[in-house]
């Protein structure tokens, strides 16, 4: 009888404890969305700083052709959100090229061709990267990579985004290695058994057996990685240049959506535009990352499901 | 003693009568012993598998039945820490030589699981993956290859639809016949079957025995079974295995009816209660 009583006890604290994980977060998006909704709701806010003048081309003074252009303190506020999303797709993209295939590389090596020591050596080691602090991988790449990076490429910037994607791909690597190394030991060595019986090589048994088996994992790792490298700002801040420029190329400097935040949120006026439009970013990084992690949680399922046969 | 003389001398007899129509061994092990680090898996394996029957491999849990199987085609060499001393023929190549082809060696020995173990990838791709690897068919050439070991298996009529389906959404027993599918597709000559029975219910294993019957005519089958009716409904010799050892040897008829050894027959008759 008391043992009933001690475990629903313990159980209604795991449920306190998990729900109110759950209220935090939805008080977090409320807040943050509230102060994103003058966007829209607001007047003043909505004539210096609409959706349209996000998203859409604008000329500041007529005359003067139309532009994209993050300029919240200048004399006429220009408030384009597409320097800071093109700078944020931009060193994803880099980081990611670099960051997929060696991190998947080395998920595969380590759970398929590894001998068992070495995997002991690997696993823990970039799961330490894990566990470096944003801050000292951006200063890193600040004084040490940016250096070597322009001088290696013999580019004009310093800091752009070959160097801030690097840099970000450092930190993602640990991320997705987990995810796809767990995925990859997941897949039941019956699998491999059956293959190798039938005469296939490590190789083949790896691409064609072990790789689709693990394909939904694997999918969300990368996901997951992907929303890593979206909302990482520290790296991007100190190694990216910092500047809102509208430019494509990997070699100039750029702003991300995160850093920008970091950067202006401090000095920003309360209430003004320029406070809401920050929080609008927000708003847009909360909700963009929550849905790559419910896909990569919705794959991760589906790996579940394929590799039990409970799904047709 | 005077059982051993009785016993030496109906191997003698067998051996004598039976020497012009027993064709030479599929499988010969000689003297073979295994070892999982410093455990004895195995010792003294003397065993010679014929061609084109099904040998049945009967023990209690742990003698080493399916260890002695995956010494076949060199499955323990997967497990770390596995020795193995004594030689082990399939026709005349010694499989344990240094120079053994292990693809080319497990693609004429093959095995079928305890478990049905179908790639989570499509029907078809299951059964094309053997030749597809082995660079034996492409293209249309596939499709036939695919539809002929279907067939084999009686998949055929049931699945000819729906090909690209994912192999884990088959039933069991189908699930178990796509292995054997699968398994034919590479066109090996030895199927080394670990109780491939075990996760089937008793309908699904009396038509895989049918199965059996009719592949034994193309192939030499090893079937390492703990049901002791299937070891003697299906095969034609077996063997009786404990604590690693061969004990019995022999026609699946004698060994069942008229054991010579008294471990084997404490076994058998101990089982049939
Ligand atoms: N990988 C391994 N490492 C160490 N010991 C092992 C390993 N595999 C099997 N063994 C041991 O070797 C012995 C024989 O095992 P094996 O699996 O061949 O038995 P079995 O006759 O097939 O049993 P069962 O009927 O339960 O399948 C057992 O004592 C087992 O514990
Ligand atoms: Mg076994």
């Amino acid at each position: 009888m008391r043992k009933k009583i001690t475990e629903s006890v313990i159980e209604a604290i795991i449920h306190i404890s998990a729900s109110l994980a759950i209220v935090g977060l939805v008080l977090i998006f409320i807040f943050i969305g509230k102060e994103a909704l003058h966007i829209l709701t607001s007047s003043e806010v909505r004539q210096e700083a609409g959706l349209s003048r996000l998203f859409l081309p604008h000329s500041p003074e007529p005359g003067v052709p139309k532009e994209f252009a993050w300029q919240p303190v200048s004399d006429i506020p220009k408030y384009s959100l597409f320097p800071l999303m093109v700078g944020t797709l931009k060193v994803t993209l880099v980081a990611l090229l670099f960051a997929l295939p060696l991190a998947l590389g080395a998920a595969i090596f380590s759970s398929e061709f590894a001998p068992s020591w070495l995997r002991e050596i690997i696993k823990p080691s970039i799961e330490l990267l894990a566990g470096i602090p944003s801050v000292v991988l951006g200063f890193f790449a600040l004084m040490v990579m940016a250096t070597a990076i322009q001088n290696a490429l013999g580019l004009d910037y310093r800091l752009n985004a070959i160097n801030a994607g690097i840099a970000l791909g450092l930190a993602v690597i640990p991320i997705v290695f987990t995810v796809a190394e767990d995925a990859l030991t997941a897949v039941p060595q019956s699998f491999r058994e059956g293959s190798i019986a039938l005469g296939a090589t490590s190789w083949q048994t790896a691409w064609r057996v072990v790789l689709p088996a693990a394909f939904p994992g694997i999918f969300a790792a990368c996901v997951l990685g992907f929303g890593r490298a979206i909302g990482e700002t520290m790296i991007v801040l100190m190694s990216s240049g910092n500047a809102a420029i509208m430019s494509f190329l990997p070699t100039y400097p750029l702003r991300s959506l995160s850093a920008t935040i970091a950067a202006e949120l401090g000095e920003v006026v309360h209430g003004s535009p320029h406070y809401h439009v920050l929080f609008f970013i927000g708003t847009l990084l909360f909700i963009f990352t929550f849905i790559l992690n419910l896909i990569g949680q919705l794959f991760v399922e589906r790996l579940k499901d394929r590799l039990s046969g409970s799904r047709a | 003693m005077e059982e051993l003389l009785i016993m030496s001398q109906a191997a003698l007899a067998d051996s004598v009568l039976k020497k012009e129509e027993v064709p030479a061994p599929k499988i010969q092990t000689k003297d073979l012993a295994l070892y999982y680090g410093n455990f004895r898996a195995l010792k003294n394996v003397d065993i010679s598998i014929p061609p084109q029957k099904i040998t049945a491999l009967i023990g209690p849990s742990g003698c080493g039945k399916s260890t002695l199987l995956r010494v076949f085609n060199r499955m323990n060499d997967l497990i770390r820490g596995v020795r193995i001393s004594g030689q082990v023929f399939l026709d005349d190549q010694d499989i344990y030589h240094p120079d053994t082809d292990l693809i080319a060696l497990r693609k004429r020995a093959g095995m079928v699981f305890q478990r049905p173990n179908p790639f989570p990838i499509s029907v078809f791709k299951n059964v094309a993956y053997g030749p597809s690897i082995h660079g034996m068919a492409s293209g249309r050439e596939l499709e036939s290859i695919v539809e002929r070991h279907l067939r084999a298996t009686g998949l055929w009529d049931d699945l000819k639809d729906k090909l690209h389906i994912p192999a884990l959404s088959l039933s069991p027993e189908q699930q178990q016949r796509l292995c054997i599918s699968r398994l034919l597709a590479v066109e090996p000559e030895v199927l080394l079957m670990d109780e491939p029975c075990s996760a089937l219910d008793p309908i699904a294993t009396a038509r895989i025995e049918d199965l059996l019957f009719e592949l034994k005519k193309d192939y030499t089958i090893v079937i390492v079974t703990h049901n002791m009716q299937q070891a003697a409904r299906v095969s034609s010799s077996a063997g009786f295995m404990l604590l690693g050892e061969l004990v019995e040897f022999g026609k699946t008829g004698q060994l069942f009816t008229n054991p010579i050894d008294p471990r084997t027959h404490d076994y058998i008759t101990g089982r049939f209660g």
